[in-house]
């Protein structure tokens, strides 16, 4: 692969990414969350078969296919079965801030973003590097989303999109983690999201529907 | 010696598989007891070998016990085997389920390969383990409460351990551009790699926030709380009495990579930090505190903010003393709250505010409990007490005068708290006794095994004492993180 083709390409995935975080933000639909999480799983899975194409590494085309199963097929078709479940039109109803606000605050979380990354730029100045910024940005926004909505699968899709980020992070700057705990880390990803899941279902079929946008019980 | 390094995790592994068969019946119920008195057999054998000078690896290096690890297994197996055995239910009461008795044990592996790997990555994918395996023992009354404790649990230790992923990948990206990536610390220590400063310091920073959460440091202490109180009393037990510890020996862990890389002065800003507001947090909501379950909760946040003081301070005697906290706090710990469950049992209620003169009307029950208080308010002979005037000694040799004070202050406030809370409940004179109720003869039944939580307790009075072998793994230990520091 060329230089500026993989230029380009680990760009265009970045720029899907960041893109796809921030719908999410924008949106209060949750199935419109969920299709945005696939097309953000997506870019991740494209992004690591470019970095595995480039280093020509069979290891992470077999870790492109692993997130591709993971972050496109098994995770959104289980939020939407349980989003189904809950009828179409589920909306985040009481986020702590409106849109807009929340708009500006990516703004603001994308310049932190790169402030932050600024001491990983002395691992080199490949593209992929120059690209970190984004995987700390789509922290941040999972966090933004973590904590401002109050709905139990906003916070699922939060916490998500900071998995993405995380993701990202890892594979623009160590090619991937080691296989055994990039496997540990998927599974375990995968098994949080079922019981939260069971969790949402186990309480929404006990106290009803207004409960997951209320969860204030305890406190001291 | 390496298969008692595989061993506990292999066997719980298969106990959970062997409880889902229904042949079992009877059995299951002592599934954790069993798998706890492995993992204590394995790590009292390990710890002699590690004295032996030997240090046993399995599976191709990927476990590998130094005297730390083999010490926090032996926590692991003591704590277990008095939350379990002392949780069994009498045979009257309901069953725990086949699942309860899986997870129960999936949990016992996932901290005892926690504390085993020599790999950071693994020791991450154990803890987040934990996770899940607790979550649904949370949730396991499935009432409203349980099921809000369990979500908090759920969300909040995720996010924050993938926090702490994040500064592993970092690492790794460090070791990586240093030429040998790896995130073994034995290869680590041995190598000694020129990993970037800049770039570790980053990595630990978010290591230690992200396992801080697991720990219940504050100010990420929020879900714990209620996930403690909400969860059967073996589990809490578990989790108070050992699950915490766990987490904080992997922010030991970073520590003694990040250390000689960038230095104490990060980490221990952030530990002190950590440290006194925990501290503060639990003196703040001790004192009005109506829950005995959530009062024990608030007292794991004071003696992991203590541990974090200990850790800052770092040097060989504050952290032996740390570790001999671990195991003080364990047994007393695991043990109060088994008894907070008896106590649930047969008053029906755990509120600090309804129960009254128990050690009178029920002195089977209340007599543990009282003495596993005693422990935990750090009274001699019990060796909190020793561990706890260590780290104040330690911490002030090593220059944090200020912080032990303020610390020493923080404790005798939330030491008041309890004991308020303890002897109200212990010796306190129930208002209007009427209707009957007064003649009611003492009852004298501990309503459980008692063997465990004597045994527990009586371990927790006399080790502050013991010396010779004993002495040494807590020093070896602390070596292994010491040695650079």
């Amino acid at each position: 692969m060329s230089d500026s083709l993989y230029a380009q390409l680990v760009g265009l995935s970045g720029g899907v990414l960041l893109l796809s975080a921030v719908l999410i933000v924008w949106r209060r639909s949750i199935s419109a969350e969920v299709r945005l999480l696939a097309v953000q799983g997506g870019a991740l899975a494209g992004l690591v078969t470019v970095l595995g194409v480039n280093e020509g590494s069979t290891e992470l085309l077999v870790v492109a296919g692993l997130v591709l199963t993971l972050k496109v097929v098994v995770l959104p078709g289980l939020l939407s079965r349980a989003v189904a479940r809950h009828g179409a039109s589920l909306h985040e109803e009481t986020p702590l801030i409106n849109t807009t606000t929340s708009l500006i605050a990516l703004s603001l979380l994308t310049m932190l973003a790169f402030l932050v990354s600024r001491p990983l730029l002395v691992l080199g100045d490949d593209p992929a590097i120059a690209a970190v910024p984004i995987g700390i940005a789509l922290v941040l926004y999972g966090f933004l989303v973590l904590a401002t909505r109050r709905h139990a699968f906003s916070q699922l899709i939060g916490f998500l999109v900071l998995d993405n980020g995380i993701g990202t992070v890892a594979f623009l700057t160590a090619g991937g983690i080691p296989l055994v705990v990039e496997l540990g880390a998927s599974l375990d990803l995968l098994l949080v999201v079922l019981i939260l899941q069971v969790l949402t279902a186990r309480i929404r079929s006990e106290f009803g529907d207004a409960d997951l946008d209320d969860l204030t019980e305890l406190r001291d | 010696m390496g298969l008692f390094a595989v061993l506990p995790i292999a066997f719980c592994l298969m106990l959970a598989v062997a409880t889902s068969a229904p042949p079992l019946g009877g059995l299951r119920r002592y599934a954790g007891v069993v798998a706890s008195a492995v993992i204590l057999v394995s790590g009292l054998a390990l710890v002699v070998a590690v004295l032996d000078g030997q240090t046993p690896t399995a599976v191709g290096g990927q476990l590998r016990v130094d005297a730390l690890s083999a010490f926090m297994l032996t926590v692991v197996g003591s704590v277990g085997l008095t939350a379990t055995w002392g949780g069994l239910q009498p045979r009257t009461g309901p069953d725990a389920t086949a699942s309860y008795q899986a997870l129960v044990a999936l949990f016992l592996g996932a901290m005892s390969l926690a504390v085993l790997a020599d790999n950071i990555g693994v020791l991450w994918v154990a803890i987040e383990a934990t996770t899940i395996a607790t979550a649904f023992l949370v949730g396991y009354h499935r009432s409203r409460r349980s099921l809000e404790a369990a979500w908090k649990y759920v969300v909040l230790a995720s996010v924050g351990v993938a926090i702490a992923l994040l500064g592993i990948v970092l690492l790794y990206a460090a070791t990586r551009s240093a030429g040998s990536p790896t995130l073994s610390w034995s290869q680590l220590d041995a190598d000694r790699p020129p990993l970037d400063p800049s770039l570790v310091r980053v990595a630990a920073a978010l290591a230690i926030l992200g396992f801080a959460t697991k720990a219940g440091l504050a100010p990420m202490h929020s879900w714990l709380p209620d996930a403690h109180s909400q969860a059967p009393a073996p589990v809490s037990g578990l989790m108070s009495g050992v699950l915490l510890s766990v987490a904080f020996y992997a922010i030991l862990r970073v520590q003694a990579i990040a250390g000689p890389v960038i230095g104490p002065a990060l980490m221990r800003g952030m530990l002190v930090t950590a440290g006194l507001l925990s501290l503060a947090v639990a003196a703040a909501l001790t004192i009005r505190q109506r829950d005995l379950k959530r009062m024990l909760a608030y007292s794991s946040i004071e003696h992991m903010g203590l541990l974090a003081l200990a850790a800052a301070a770092g040097g060989v005697l504050a952290l032996s003393a740390a570790l001999l906290h671990v195991l003080g706090h364990g047994l007393a710990k695991s043990s109060t709250f088994v008894v907070s469950g008896r106590i649930l049992a047969t008053e029906g209620t755990t509120s600090t505010t309804q129960i009254r003169g128990l050690l009178t009307r029920r002195p089977g029950v209340a007599a543990p409990f009282l003495v596993g208080m005693v422990a935990l308010l750090g009274l001699p002979p019990f060796s909190l007490f020793f561990s706890e005037v260590a780290i104040v000694i330690a911490g002030v040799e090593r220059g944090l005068t200020w912080v032990m004070a303020v610390a020493v202050v923080l404790m005798l406030v939330i030491f008041a708290g309890l004991a308020r809370h303890t002897f109200a409940v212990m010796f306190g004179q129930r208002t209007a006794p009427g209707r009957g109720e007064a003649a009611e003869p003492a009852d004298r039944r501990a309503h459980g095994p008692w063997i465990p939580l004597a045994v527990a307790l009586g371990v927790t009075a006399l080790i502050g004492f013991a010396a010779g072998p004993f002495s040494t793994i807590l020093t070896d230990a602390a070596a292994v993180l010491g040695a650079n520091q």
